[in-house]
């Protein structure tokens, strides 16, 4: 093959891995002073402090970060960290115990079903479709046959001449789920498998954004940039959600593994708490019903 | 401490770590075949295999239509990957001038270096769009997919194959230039059926490539959950399987077996296509 390595290359080599190793290590370090620090403070009843680390679905995850916002600006010792990768991730770093506070957008499984589950509020599933298109109503049967693939072309609906390209979410996902009790199941369809997968509602709003004839699902917190249909002539917003006149709407959960400690608790309390409601009203989701 | 014993502790320490990389691969071998097994045996292997339904409320898992269309995308990439990527090969051992090398070969380099996302971005901005306005909805389809793999599979092919064309002994080319063959001539029958076995090896571990991929080609393939009619439609891999899902699966449940069972499927081809190359490459 090719000539062993001069003597100069291998100081070199080993000098670029002197300096990615002390980096990694110094990374390292500042994660671990931080939880010194946590484990020195035993004055929790007053002032909160530590760490809160969360992750899970993606539906969760603006309302999570303004739930951070706004509970470390009371608590000015406290860090909320919060990531995303879905319902199932959430609940299962929660499990393994590398994050304190999963997140997801559906109920707890069987397979789960040791793990605490708080709802932290409710959120509506929009049907969209590229603000190109003329639609602006469907019924919630019409959705059902466009996703079980029998109606194909926009025009069977008053639309444009144009076949029509099914957005669906990958099985297991929260925002599926709630799609297919709510729309497919009641009529007695299946998802065709035609449809087009996303995994993520990310994902979801930048392919119908760049499909002229495609129709997709997502979360209410999602929709800027698209053309969100009313369904049933009731247009998707906090407001229909809330008074139970538009139908997909979902419940949103807080995962913890065991009893959470006080820090934790005092997070999600603060989050059920009529403050923490109102931050997520205000940001697009439904609060819960009191 | 004496030369000697230096000799020894570095020769333990190289040992150490190769022993450490195997029981790595021993070791993801295990934790595959623990996770997924169950799926086998749950869906019975036929079933499994050659099923074609995978519902989750159900707890159907069928991958037929996955094992083929990730065939589907590796022959379709390696068909015309391995032709350009055999003749690049060629063009930079025996045709290119130094000055000419000093351009192309870094630039390969530099191509296979690309993180693959990035592959997988260009892709789903750039092609995807092009397919679906020039060709046929939805643009997200299994031709998408097979271009991003002939892109990413070609610098393999590329530096194995010069590789081992540039293994030929000169005297050989010699003894054919002093016959009074052309270029062109030693080329087609001297060079290249001295080389064939690296070359072949070179191509199967481009395939290897190719069908492990996975987040680009999840990004333009669109992922339908069925057997494509044409190039033109929507299809879904083993890789995309798994990418798509497993965050979404639930700890512990038939799901995550399943798509464990997906990962020992790619793992078992990979192996094939590694082992035939290995031979391959062995035999010059």
């Amino acid at each position: 093959m090719k000539k062993v390595f001069k003597k100069q290359q291998i100081k070199e080599l080993v000098v670029a891995f002197v300096v990615l190793g002390v980096l990694g290590l110094s990374l390292i370090g500042c994660v671990n002073n931080k939880e010194i620090i946590d484990e020195g403070n035993h004055d929790l009843q007053k002032n909160l402090s530590g760490v809160i680390r969360e992750a899970g679905s993606t539906s969760v995850l603006p309302l999570a970060e303004k739930f951070a916002l706004a509970f470390m600006s009371q608590n000015r010792d406290v860090e909320v960290a919060y990531s995303g990768g879905g319902s199932s991730a959430g609940v299962e770093q929660c499990a393994i115990g590398t994050i304190d506070i999963g997140a997801a957008s559906r109920e707890i499984k069987i397979t789960e079903k040791d793990m605490l589950s708080y709802p932290i509020a409710r959120d509506g599933v929009a049907i969209v479709v590229n603000s190109k298109n003329p639609i602006t109503d469907l019924t919630i049967k019409d959705v059902a046959n466009i996703y079980a693939g029998n109606i194909t072309n926009w025009n069977e609906l008053g639309g444009n001449d144009q076949e029509i390209t099914i957005y669906s979410r990958e099985e297991g996902s929260g925002t599926r789920d709630c799609f297919d009790s709510k729309v497919l199941k009641p009529q007695n369809l299946e998802n065709s498998d035609t449809s087009l997968m996303k995994k993520s509602n990310g994902e979801m709003q930048i392919g119908i954004q760049e499909d002229a004839s495609g129709i997709g699902y997502v979360s209410l917190g999602y929709i800027s940039g698209l053309k969100a249909l009313s369904i049933n002539g009731k247009q998707c917003s906090v407001g229909s959600c809330m008074d139970g006149t538009y139908p997909l709407v979902r419940r949103l959960y807080f995962i913890t593994k065991e009893a959470p400690n006080t820090l934790m608790k005092a997070f999600i309390d603060f989050c059920r708490s009529s403050e923490g409601q109102e931050i997520a009203e205000n940001n697009g989701y439904v609060p819960l019903v009191k | 401490m004496s030369k000697k014993n230096i000799e020894i502790t570095v020769r333990c320490l190289l040992f150490l770590c190769s022993i450490i990389s195997l029981m790595i691969l021993v070791g993801i071998g295990y934790f595959l075949f623990k996770n997924g097994f169950s799926a086998f045996i749950e869906n019975g292997l036929g079933n499994f295999i050659f099923g074609k339904t995978w519902n989750i409320s159900k707890n159907v898992y069928g991958v037929y239509p996955l094992i083929l269309g990730s065939l589907f995308v590796t022959t379709g990439s390696i068909i015309v990957s391995a032709p350009i990527g055999i003749s690049v090969a060629i063009f930079m051992t025996d045709i290119a001038t130094s000055d000419i090398k000093k351009i192309i070969g870094p630039c390969i380099e530099l191509m296979a270096g690309i993180p693959s996302i990035v592959f997988g971005l260009v892709g789903m901005i750039f092609l995807v769009p092009l397919i679906r306005e020039n060709f046929s909805p939805p643009g997200y389809s299994l031709i998408a997919a097979i271009i991003v793999l002939i892109v990413m599979t070609m610098p393999t092919i590329i530096t194995l194959s010069e590789d081992s064309l540039r293994s030929v002994p000169r005297q050989y080319k010699e003894a054919s230039y002093a016959l009074g063959a052309t270029k062109w001539q030693t080329v087609w029958n001297v060079t290249l059926p001295a080389a064939k076995s690296g070359i072949i090896g070179a191509v199967i571990l481009g395939m290897g490539r190719a069908i492990g991929e996975a987040m680009a080609v999840y990004m333009v393939i669109g992922n339908a959950f069925k057997i494509p009619n044409s190039l033109f439609d929507p299809s879904r891999t083993l890789t995309s399987n798994i990418v798509g899902q497993i965050e979404e699966a639930a700890l512990n449940s038939q799901h995550m077996h399943a798509l464990f069972a997906c990962g020992i499927i790619l793992l078992i081809f990979v192996f094939l296509f590694n082992g035939i190359s290995f031979k391959m490459r062995k035999v010059v």
